[in-house]
C-alpha cells in the first residue's frame, strides 16, 4: 500500500514536472509553516510538497506543521520573531490583523488582470483583497449547509424545507416523534455562529450581513431582533439539542447518528466523521439552508483556506513559485479530492471529485448563491465582536429571554471595537 | 590579647577579598539567583506595567504598532466590563472554597497516619490526584459531570434528583470546576500534614495523654500547634494554587458557559492577550497588574509573616 501510495506521489509529481510551468529551476531554501495537524490534510500537504520537491529537485524544503489550534496563537509570535516564507492561513477579516501590521506580503502581482490566479481563481479576490491589494492565494473552500437523516425525514413523511415555515413544521414533526430537530454543540461557540449566519443572510440579506460585520449596523437594530426573533421560534420549540452548551461540535455528531436528532448545520468537513462513524450516503442528505424572507437572494457560508507568504520571508521567489503551484488546477484538482481534504478547489478549472455532498454543494455555490459568498462569522466579523457576539448566541440558545440584554450587551462591543 | 594584637599585624598582607570576604561571600552567592529574578521576575513586571498603559494588538513592536492611552484600559476593565467583575467574584469564590483543602488533607492525613499493613500503598493512592496532570484532573471531572453519561448524575439519580448540567449551568458551573481542584489540591494539603505529623514530638503527646486529654481536645491543643509550619505552608500553596488556577478552567470550561460564568482574572488575561480572538495586549497587560496586585497583598502578608516567625526565633 506504502510502496503503492509513494509510487502514484512519484508518477504525480512527473506529471507536474512534465506539465509545469517551464520556469528557470528554482534554487536555495523554502521554509514552510502548516496548520494542517489533523491526518488527512497533513498527508495532503505533505504529499503536496513532495510533488513541488519533485519538481524544483536543488530546492530546500523545510516544512514545520504546528497543531491547528495552537497555531491560531503561535502565528504572531513566528511571523515577528522567526517569519516562514510561507504559511497556511484564513481570508477575509482573519488576516486583517496581521496585514495591517505589515506581516504579511502584498501579492496583488500574483492577481494583475491577465494573470492565470486572476483569470482561475477570479472568484476569492474579493476575499483576499484589503485595501486594495491581495494578500494570498486560496487553496481550498467547502459549503456550509444542512445535512439531514433522509431516512428519518422519509419515515416520517417529511421533505427538504423550501421556506422557514416548512422548516418549523417539519421540526414539530420531529419532535412530535420524540427527537430533537437540530443537533448542536456550543462550547467553542463558532458552530453558534453558524446559525447566525444563516438566519441572519435569509432574513435580510448577504449586504445587511455584511454591514453588520463592518459595524455599520446597531445590535440593538429592530432588523437584527427580527433575525434573533427567528432563531428563537426555533429555540423555544425546543429544536436543537439540550446541554449543547458544553459540547464541542463532535460530541455533537453522535445525535446524529444515533438518530436522537434529525439534522445538524454544518460545513462540509462533518460528512467524514459521519460517514466514519456509520451513517451511508442512503442515510445522510444534504440541502441549502430555505429561504426565510421571500425575495431575498441566497446567499452562503464558504470559509476559503489560504497560502501567505510573511513579510519578512527569506525567499521571496520560491514562496511565489510555490503559491503559483497551490493556485493550480492540477493541484487543486489532487488536494481537493475525496481521499485527500474532500472540500472544493477554489481554482475554477480543477474538476471536483465524484463525491455526493461535494457536487451539490459546488452547485449550491455557483449557481445557488446570488446574493454572495461570505467567509464564516468569526473571519467576517472582527475578533473582539465575533467572541463576544458568538458568547450572546450561545446564551440565547440557552436562554432566548435574555435577547434585549444580550443586544444591548453586544451594541457597547460594537461601539468600542469599531 | 597579645594574639589579636598579632593577627591585626597580618592583616594588611590579605588581599582586599579576603579582608571583606565574610561581607562579600553571601552577595556573591545571591548575584545568579538576583540577577536571573530580575530578568525574569522584576523586568516584565515593569514590563506588564507599561504595555498596560498601551492599545496594542501584539504585533509588531511596542514603539510602531501601540497607541499610548494612559490609564484607559484600567478604567474600561474596572467600571465598564462585565467579565472583569465575574472573573473577580469568581476568584473570591475560588479563594475561599479552595481553602477546604487544608482541613480535608488535615483530616486524611491523620487518618492515614497509623501503622497498618500496606499503609504505603493507601498513602500513595490519596497522593495520586497530585501526581496527574490537572488536564487530566479536568477531563476525569468532565466525564463525572457530564449531563448524559456521567457518573454523577447516576449518584444523585439514586436519590431522585433531577439530572443537573454542573459545567453547562452559569450559577454551578465555577463551584463544578473547583471541586475538580480541590482533588489534588486536598492530597498536596495531605502530603503536607504527613511529614508535619511524623516531627509531632511523641512525649508530648505522652504527656497530654497522661493529662487525660483524648479526641478532638488532643487534636486541637496538642497536634494543631505543633503542625502549625505546615499549616502556614498549605495556606500558601492553596492561595496561590486558587489565584493561579488555570488549566481546570481551559480544559473543563473554557471560561464559559456564555462567555464567563467560569472566568477568573488569569483566564481572563490569557483569553484577552493569546486567546484565539485575543490580540489585546494591552488590556490583558492591565489585567495582569490586577492580578499581581491581589497576590501582592497575600505574598506580602507571607512574607511579613516569616518576617516576623524569623525575628521570634531569634531572641
Amino acid at each position: 500500500m506504502r510502496s503503492m501510495l509513494k509510487a502514484s506521489v512519484a508518477a504525480l509529481a512527473t506529471v507536474v514536472a512534465l506539465t509545469g510551468p517551464a520556469s528557470a529551476e528554482l534554487t536555495g531554501d523554502l521554509r514552510i509553516n502548516l496548520d494542517t495537524s489533523n491526518p488527512a490534510p497533513r498527508a495532503t500537504m505533505e504529499a503536496m510538497i513532495a510533488r513541488f520537491q519533485a519538481a524544483n529537485p536543488a530546492l530546500n524544503i523545510t516544512t514545520t506543521v504546528i497543531d491547528r489550534e495552537a497555531y491560531k496563537t503561535q502565528i504572531r509570535n513566528f511571523l515577528s520573531a522567526d517569519a516562514p516564507d510561507v504559511l497556511t492561513w484564513y481570508a477575509a477579516n482573519r488576516m486583517r490583523p496581521y496585514v495591517e501590521a505589515g506581516l504579511l506580503e502584498d501579492v496583488s502581482d500574483m492577481w494583475a488582470d491577465g494573470t492565470t490566479i486572476a483569470n482561475e481563481l477570479a472568484s476569492t479576490k474579493g476575499a483576499m483583497t484589503i485595501d486594495g491589494k491581495q494578500w494570498g492565494v486560496p487553496y481550498t473552500y467547502y459549503q456550509w449547509g444542512i445535512y439531514y437523516r433522509k431516512d428519518i425525514y422519509e419515515e416520517l413523511g417529511l421533505s427538504e424545507p423550501a421556506n422557514f415555515d416548512e422548516m418549523l413544521s417539519n421540526c414539530e414533526a420531529m419532535i412530535a416523534s420524540g427527537r430533537k430537530c437540530y443537533t448542536i454543540g456550543t462550547k467553542w461557540l463558532w458552530t453558534a455562529s453558524g446559525w447566525f449566519d444563516y438566519l441572519n443572510m435569509r432574513t435580510h440579506g448577504f449586504d445587511f450581513h455584511m454591514s453588520m460585520a463592518r459595524g455599520e449596523v446597531e445590535w440593538t437594530d429592530p432588523r437584527v431582533r427580527e433575525t434573533f426573533e427567528n432563531w428563537g421560534k426555533l429555540v423555544r420549540m425546543g429544536a436543537f439539542v439540550d446541554d449543547h452548551q458544553n459540547k464541542d461540535w463532535q460530541q455533537s455528531l453522535p445525535f446524529l447518528v444515533n438518530g436522537e436528532a434529525g439534522a445538524i448545520l454544518k460545513g462540509n468537513f462533518a460528512v467524514a466523521p459521519l460517514r466514519d462513524a456509520g451513517l451511508t450516503d442512503d442515510q445522510l442528505d444534504f440541502h441549502q439552508f430555505p429561504m426565510i424572507t421571500e425575495g431575498v437572494a441566497m446567499a452562503e457560508d464558504a470559509p476559503t483556506d489560504t497560502f501567505h507568504i510573511a513579510a519578512g520571508a527569506q525567499n521571496k521567489d520560491n514562496a511565489r513559485a510555490f503559491l503559483a503551484f497551490v493556485a493550480s488546477a492540477a493541484e487543486q484538482t489532487e488536494i481537493n479530492n475525496g481521499s485527500n481534504l474532500g472540500q472544493l478547489p477554489v481554482n475554477a478549472t480543477s474538476s471536483i471529485d465524484d463525491d455526493k455532498f461535494l457536487k451539490e454543494g459546488f452547485a449550491m455555490l455557483s449557481s445557488n448563491s446570488p446574493g454572495g459568498v461570505a467567509q464564516f462569522f468569526d473571519r467576517d466579523f472582527p475578533a473582539e465582536m465575533a467572541k463576544a457576539a458568538m458568547e450572546g448566541m450561545q446564551e440565547f440558545m440557552v436562554f432566548p429571554d435574555n435577547l434585549d440584554e444580550i443586544l444591548e450587551r453586544l451594541e457597547e462591543v460594537r461601539q468600542d471595537v469599531y | 590579647m597579645a594574639t589579636t594584637t598579632s593577627s591585626d599585624h597580618h592583616l594588611p598582607k590579605q588581599g582586599w577579598y579576603k579582608r571583606n570576604e565574610i561581607a562579600i561571600t553571601p552577595w556573591l552567592f545571591l548575584i545568579p539567583g538576583m540577577l536571573m529574578f530580575a530578568i525574569y521576575v522584576i523586568y516584565p513586571i515593569i514590563q506588564s506595567f507599561n504595555i498596560s498603559l498601551y492599545k496594542w494588538n501584539g504585533l509588531g513592536t511596542l514603539a510602531d504598532n501601540a497607541k499610548y492611552v494612559g490609564l484607559a484600559n484600567y478604567e474600561k476593565l474596572l467600571f465598564r466590563d462585565g467579565k472583569f467583575e465575574t472573573a473577580l467574584i469568581n476568584n473570591l469564590k475560588w479563594l475561599i472554597l479552595y481553602l477546604l483543602a487544608i482541613p480535608a488533607g488535615l483530616l486524611i492525613a491523620i487518618f492515614l497516619n497509623q501503622t497498618v499493613r500496606g499503609i504505603r500503598l493507601y498513602k500513595s493512592m490519596f497522593f495520586f490526584p497530585f501526581v496527574i496532570s490537572q488536564v487530566v484532573v479536568g477531563l476525569v471531572f468532565t466525564w463525572f459531570y457530564d449531563p448524559q453519561y456521567g457518573l454523577f448524575n447516576g449518584i444523585i439519580g439514586i436519590f431522585g434528583i433531577e439530572p443537573v448540567n454542573i459545567l453547562g449551568d452559569r450559577n454551578l458551573a465555577t463551584y463544578g470546576v473547583i471541586a475538580a481542584g480541590l482533588w489534588p489540591q486536598t492530597a498536596y494539603c495531605m502530603i503536607l500534614y504527613l511529614t508535619g505529623l511524623n516531627a509531632v514530638d511523641p512525649e508530648q503527646v505522652e504527656a497530654a495523654r497522661l493529662d487525660g486529654a483524648k479526641g478532638h481536645k488532643m487534636l486541637w491543643y496538642v497536634i494543631i500547634p505543633q503542625l502549625k509550619p505546615a499549616t502556614f505552608i498549605a495556606f500558601v500553596v492553596t492561595i496561590i494554587g486558587a489565584l493561579r488556577s488555570f488549566d481546570l478552567i481551559s480544559v473543563m470550561t473554557n471560561g464559559g458557559p456564555f462567555g464567563k460564568s467560569t472566568l477568573v482574572l488569569s483566564f481572563y488575561m490569557y483569553e484577552k492577550a493569546l486567546g484565539e480572538f485575543g490580540l489585546k495586549m494591552g488590556y490583558a497587560a492591565a489585567i495582569a497588574v490586577v492580578l499581581f496586585l491581589i497576590m501582592l497583598v497575600f505574598i506580602g502578608y507571607f512574607l511579613w509573616s516569616m518576617y516576623q516567625d524569623e525575628k521570634a526565633a531569634k531572641h
